[in-house]
């Protein structure tokens, strides 16, 4: 009995089980196995040891990606109390119009990314942006959004913030219908204010969900790949200020065909990933309280 | 926070769609080649050869498949390690020693090309073959707003126009106040800098292909012509304003006077009836040392692993014909055809534009397209660098010195 239940405990999890292990846990093994070569154009490897990595370290494109990304997930995270604000204010009980403003900030979420991507590229136009407009109106003279490499990350942030709004506040909205009336009816009677029941009740009653969206939103950051690619032009100035590591494995395992050697990038980024949310892990145990 | 594909699946699904390749059992009789291309306004003309293939060869039916420049040869060089790549696909100068030495494409037939001038054949040899058969040509041209012209009072520019003419002209046309520039210099090898460069004496190859020519005083001086006029002369938009729009879209707003263009943008100009109306061109004007033009020419070539070698041959074959050059001319697409005396057709279907006067005084001067093995490596190499030099922010010829550098590094090794 017990054996037969184990037998269809596996068999259920088998559909999931095998698509991770054909399309996460295989490529990765052959990631790995890729970036010990150097493959040919059009296939073929032959095994390098670790020239890729040792290249990669020496590799100044890689600081600069690496420091881009790092930048960008640091903004990125600076954009998360923008959300939980969002989520307070969505929650206000009695709102009027409440199904529409949620609709408004969660429509950025279901957009496909390639229209994000355009509409900011046509909204950060140097010369003939609404954007840059709007400044001249007000006497600002705007500077080239994307196309500087000085104001490029701080753009693409910002396209990221905005997108990322509508699902984090989400996730803060069901965390904050999840703290019981009762503790605010208590604080109430304790003569607790409401910036007080804000600080004391419902911010360390959201860490579950703050660290959650905490960790998405890194992972998700140091992976950001289609913004770059879609609001840069290949050939643009601002690459070197813009340059994340995933668009850096772009350009070297597709536009130079330097597989292995973009496979190498793909393992750092891997670890990186890996090490950080691993912090993350660690840390949450002194400031996320499980109520 | 949309879904984003985890890196490692990035590699993967490439992988996995690699493996994919076509493998349609051969009915007798009823055959279907695939056909690649990048330029959508080439599409028509390609599609009346297809026709007219057809036509002439029941039982062959050939699928034309457009892709988009910025993913053509990302999306080829995966099916092609795949070994599913299109029976017949375009090919350029730039590309064709990778793919053929990769074994991607078979050699072609060297008789099909009597007729056509050297400069758009010399670039598809290799390794003592012919890998591809030309069937069109690129030429860079100067392009003027006529109406800036007539506004400042300046003549047209002229087949005659030397450098001079054109900084002068530049500095007429110049208007901060209104946003009115007299030129535009994108950072642009193929219709701009490699120009210049030859124009003014120098190369951007050694004739062996071994050393880069970057850093030669006449090389500099071509780069150099480019950055003055933006920086030191003040009659260019700076650098930053072609990554937010185009030059092609640029140029049709009316605020820029000159433009070193191709002669492909024919067919974007000619769209608009407002700029077909005000806009023409002319040959590019001359350098300091010499007359120079680079000639970019584009060709077919036929994938090595096709399944039906006869037919996907034949097909290029009938592209280079002088049947279907004239088709091809006819249809008035983006580019000239290659083979000499079928141009005539292109030139009617563009009848505001000067383009025989371009063709036939741009051919005598035809240099080809500088390539190597892996050009697109070292041509990553000045891309980047010239960006410090584009944006002022270091001298331009300390820039071409460091290209120097880095390219025979580069070719060393090739």
């Amino acid at each position: 009995m017990k054996s037969r239940e184990r037998l269809w405990g596996y068999a259920l999890i088998a559909p999931m089980a095998l698509g991770l292990a054909v399309f996460y846990v295989w490529p990765i093994a052959q990631t790995l196995y890729l970036s010990f070569t150097e493959s040919g154009v059009f296939g073929g490897q032959t095994w390098v040891g670790l020239d890729n990595y040792t290249a990669l370290a020496a590799d100044e494109e890689m600081t600069g990606a690496l420091g881009n990304t790092l930048l960008y997930a640091a903004l990125m995270l600076a954009g998360v109390p923008l959300s939980i604000v969002v989520a307070a204010l969505l929650n206000v009980r009695g709102l009027r119009g409440l199904g529409f403003y949620r609709t408004i900030y969660f429509l950025p979420v279901v957009t496909m990314p390639a229209a994000v991507g355009l509409t900011w590229r046509y909204l950060y136009n140097g010369d003939f942006g609404p954007i840059n407009q709007l400044l001249a109106a007000v006497g600002i003279d705007g500077p080239y959004w994307v196309a500087d490499p000085d104001v490029a990350i701080y753009a693409l942030a910002l396209v990221g913030v905005w997108s990322s709004i509508g699902y984090n506040a989400v996730l803060f909205l069901a965390g904050l219908q999840g703290i019981p009336r009762h503790y605010y009816e208590a604080a109430e009677i304790d003569g607790a204010g409401r910036l007080r029941q804000f600080f004391r009740i419902t911010l360390p009653l959201l860490t579950p969900t703050t660290f959650f969206v905490i960790v998405i939103t890194m992972i998700n950051a140091l992976q950001v790949f289609d913004l770059v690619y879609l609001i840069f032009d290949l050939k643009s100035p601002a690459l070197p200020g813009a340059r994340t590591i995933v668009y850096f494995f772009f350009e070297q395992g597709f536009l130079k065909n330097q597989r292995g050697y973009a496979a190498a990038i793909a393992v750092v980024l891997l670890g990186l990933i890996l090490v950080l949310t691993a912090i993350q892990f660690r840390l949450q145990k002194r400031w996320v309280h499980y109520a | 926070m949309r879904k984003r594909l985890p890196i490692a699946g990035l590699l993967g699904l490439a992988l996995l769609a690699s493996g994919c390749g076509s493998s349609e059992p051969e009915k007798s009789g009823n055959v279907e080649i695939s056909y690649a291309l990048w330029e959508k306004n080439d599409a028509p003309a390609a599609q009346k050869i297809i026709d007219a293939f057809q036509k002439a060869n029941p039982g062959v039916t050939v699928k034309l498949e457009i892709t988009p420049w910025d993913q053509y040869w990302t999306k080829l060089q995966t099916a092609a390690a795949g070994g599913a790549a299109p029976d017949v696909f375009w090919m350029s100068s730039l590309n064709v020693r990778m793919y053929a030495k990769g074994g991607v494409i078979a050699a072609a037939d060297e008789s099909k090309t009597t007729g056509f001038t050297p400069a758009t054949v010399a670039g598809y040899r290799y390794d003592g073959k012919l890998w591809a058969l030309p069937f069109s040509v690129s030429l860079p041209a100067l392009w003027y707003d006529k109406k800036l012209f007539d506004a400042a009072g300046v003549k047209y520019p002229t087949a005659d126009w030397t450098w001079d003419d054109v900084k002068a002209a530049a500095k007429k046309l110049t208007d901060p106040a209104k946003k009115q520039w007299g030129i535009m210099t994108p950072m642009w090898d193929q219709g701009g800098f490699y120009n210049t460069m030859i124009q003014a004496g120098g190369r951007v190859l050694s004739a062996d292909g071994k050393k880069s020519g970057f850093d030669e005083a006449g090389s500099i001086q071509g780069l150099e012509f480019w950055t003055d006029l933006m920086i030191k002369d003040k009659v260019a938009p700076q650098a930053q304003v072609y990554n937010d729009t185009e030059p092609l879209q640029l140029f049709q707003t009316g605020k820029i006077g000159m433009q070193y263009g191709g002669s492909w943008f024919a067919a974007t100009y000619a769209a608009n009836p407002e700029v077909k109306s005000r806009v023409d061109l002319v040959p590019l004007p001359k350098g300091p040392a010499q007359e120079g033009v680079i000639v970019a020419s584009l060709a077919n070539a036929v994938s090595a692993k096709t399944e039906h070698p006869k037919e996907a041959t034949a097909f290029a074959a009938f592209f280079a014909s002088e049947e279907g050059q004239k088709i091809f001319s006819d249809a008035g697409g983006a580019s000239i055809s290659a083979r000499e005396g079928t141009q005539d057709g292109f030139y009617k279907a563009y009848p505001d534009f000067n383009l025989k006067g371009l063709f036939e005084g741009s051919m005598p001067h035809g240099v080809e397209y500088p390539v190597t093995l892996d050009t697109a490596k070292w041509q990553d190499v000045q891309n980047k660098l010239l960006v410090d030099a584009w944006t002022g922010k270091r001298p331009t010829a300390d820039v071409a010195k460091d290209i120097a550098v880095k390219m025979n590094e580069i070719l060393a090794k090739e």
